[in-house]
């Protein structure tokens, strides 16, 4: 008999009761294949990162063979180490140059500018949010050429080199604290400001003892991400950049990959360049925390995200 | 609403003063440019120095770049056609690979990590902050001959001696996949994880398996997001020069980028990248409208 039942094709759905409770038994089982398929994702992100930090403390040249620990492409090489070669340690203080200079300018101006188009309610308004908008999504070679040839066909009196490397780096920065702070305005509401202003504070005077308070997370996380992505940027200054001098560790990175200056000294070069990022999302992360640290809504995993710009 | 209103209207000039340099510094360095890239576009050469003359007036631009750049890119030598077919071509196969590996991350992490949610988002935010050169460069060092990859290879039998930095296709797509996918699994957890999860519950409940689940309420769910994400990581791929200029440097595997860049650079033919960058930019403008209008209408309907 069970043998006749066994042959009859069924409907899915109809399945012998023990297979059914099986499959659906516990929905919150963990699933293996996806937390593997997951761990292997990290390990191929992350590996080949560590090892080329590995290899910059490399004993000898080699980017493939081990011969021993030591920091000579950081400070003891005479000729090609990050500290002694003089473009190389002129591109780390470029590059921070240029981070500092672009998240001084472009925060302040794109919080005033999130403000502004959140309370100024017209169409010009819409439109310029429009502008920022697509200067988020578009394409940076495409700003990247524009300016090129905006600086030396039109404006020419901005430099090619740092001038023009900030000022393009500003524009493409501009919408993080744009987007970041314009969120948080939205999430705030405008009760805050609006009790303020009841109780006799002027406009500005509310903006800046409770609204700027208030903003001050969304501030923070945008000029971390400012800075990160300024440090990190390539296609704009690599545009824009005119002498050697005037080049930061990216372009300087990615011009001797093949030929020049290759070997550990570069690996060295791109871990200080880590470093920097890294040490802003570090310092970031626990100043958003301490900022927020009044808000027990905002999780860890929140924390991170705004960080990251999500 | 009233009251609003004049308020809104008295403090006018303390808004329009807040935004006015971020506005200013959008509108001359991001919409002026554009402008620029016109004029030198429709603008002439002189002869003698082979420099571009920008033309300011539209009425007097001329089309001579443009009919130029035409011509390369269908005539008889066209140069700038394969670029441009490649350039699409790898951009929508390291889109779909992006996709395929981002979406179960994404998906895991923000469904079943649990406590250790944190931990995993360390893990994934981590190549977020490595700059991208050095992402590059650390595969450099691992594909490069007698490198690990080709030791590992051999180690498994395998011939070990592969020049996969020598203008390598699957190199290049690699590289894109390796640069991008950071940004992709971000927006797709960041979209994954505000899913109701009393709907998946719901479903489970009228009695869907867990993949009728999967498929007709979580992938319909997260649509936007993955347009959103395929977006984001698909316009930059598509303005790449460096990721094959690292990793293959040959000119099979250049991309249209390459041409803008190397059309800048040449004596004479500034007017043609120009026309270039603007006939891409152009080709671009219908997914980005697309992507701003949906992010518009994600914000209004959150707000």
């Amino acid at each position: 008999m069970a043998t006749t039942t066994e042959s009859v094709p069924r409907p899915p759905g109809a399945e012998p009761a023990q297979t059914r409770t099986r499959r659906r038994g516990n929905p919150w089982r963990r699933p293996w294949a996806l937390e593997g398929f997951t761990w292997l994702y990290i390990l191929w992100s992350i590996l080949p990162i560590a090892i080329a930090i590995l290899f910059s403390f490399n004993k000898g040249a080699s980017q493939a063979t081990w011969q021993g620990f030591s920091t000579k492409w950081y400070v003891g090489n005479q000729v090609t180490s990050v500290l002694h070669n003089p473009s190389l340690h002129q591109a780390v203080i470029q590059t921070l140059i240029l981070g500092g200079l672009t998240t001084l300018i472009c925060v302040p101006i794109g919080v005033g500018f999130a403000i502004g188009i959140d309370r100024w309610r017209t169409r010009t308004a819409t439109g310029l949010n429009l502008v920022m908008i697509f200067s988020f999504v578009i394409p940076e070679l495409l700003l990247a050429v524009a300016l090129f040839l905006l600086v030396t066909q039109a404006l020419t009196f901005i430099n090619l080199g740092t001038p023009a490397e900030v000022a393009g780096l500003v524009v493409w920065n501009l919408s993080w604290p744009a987007i970041i702070v314009r969120a948080r305005l939205v999430s705030i509401g405008p009760s805050y400001e609006e009790a303020a202003a009841d109780l006799g504070a002027s406009r500005l005077g509310a903006i800046r003892r409770v609204l700027i308070p208030l903003l001050m997370p969304a501030i923070f996380a945008s000029a971390v991400l400012v800075f990160a992505s300024t440090v990190d940027d390539f296609v704009i200054v690599e545009q824009l950049s005119s002498t050697g001098n005037t080049q930061p560790m990216s372009v300087l990175i990615y011009s001797n990959v093949h030929g020049g200056l290759s070997g550990p000294a570069l690996n060295a070069l791109a871990t200080i360049l880590l470093a920097f990022s890294l040490a802003a999302a570090v310092l970031g992360f626990i100043a958003y925390r301490w900022l927020t640290r009044g808000e027990r809504t905002e999780s860890t995993a929140e924390a991170l995200t705004s960080i990251a710009g999500i | 609403m009233f009251r609003k209103n004049t308020d809104n209207r008295r403090n006018r000039w303390l808004w329009i003063g807040l935004a006015a340099p971020g506005a200013i510094w959008l509108l001359v360095l991001f919409v002026a440019p554009f402008y620029v890239m016109l004029s030198v576009a429709g603008g002439g050469i002189n002869e003698f120095f082979q420099t571009v003359v920008p033309v300011w007036n539209p009425l007097h631009w001329s089309s001579w770049n443009f009919s130029a750049v035409w011509h390369d890119i269908v005539g008889a030598g066209a140069y700038i056609g394969p670029p441009a077919l490649r350039t699409l071509l790898y951009t929508v196969i390291a889109t779909v690979i992006s996709l395929a590996v981002a979406y179960p991350v994404a998906y895991f992490v923000s469904r079943y990590a649990g406590q250790r949610k944190t931990l995993f988002l360390v893990l994934l935010i981590a190549p977020f902050w490595v700059s991208y050169m050095m992402r590059m460069l650390a595969w450099i060092d691992l594909l490069q001959q007698g490198g690990f990859f080709n030791s590992a290879l051999s180690f498994f039998g395998l011939p070990g001696n592969t020049d996969w930095l020598g203008g390598k296709s699957v190199t290049v797509i690699l590289g894109l996949v390796y640069g991008y996918i950071p940004y992709l699994i971000l927006v797709l957890y960041a979209f994954l994880d505000r899913i109701d999860q009393r709907l998946l519950e719901a479903a489970r409940d009228l009695g869907l398996s867990k993949w009728r689940t999967f498929w007709s309420v979580t992938i319909p769910l997260s649509k936007p997001a993955i347009v959103a994400g395929c977006f984001i990581t698909a316009l930059p791929m598509i303005g790449d020069y460096f990721t094959n200029q690292l990793l293959s440097g040959a000119p099979g595997t250049t991309m249209i980028g390459n041409a803008i860049e190397g059309q800048l650079d040449s004596p004479g033919q500034t007017g043609q990248g120009a026309v270039l960058a603007l006939m891409l930019l152009v080709v671009l403008l219908i997914p980005m409208v697309y992507y701003v209008a949906s992010t518009a209408r994600a914000s209004r309907e959150a707000g």
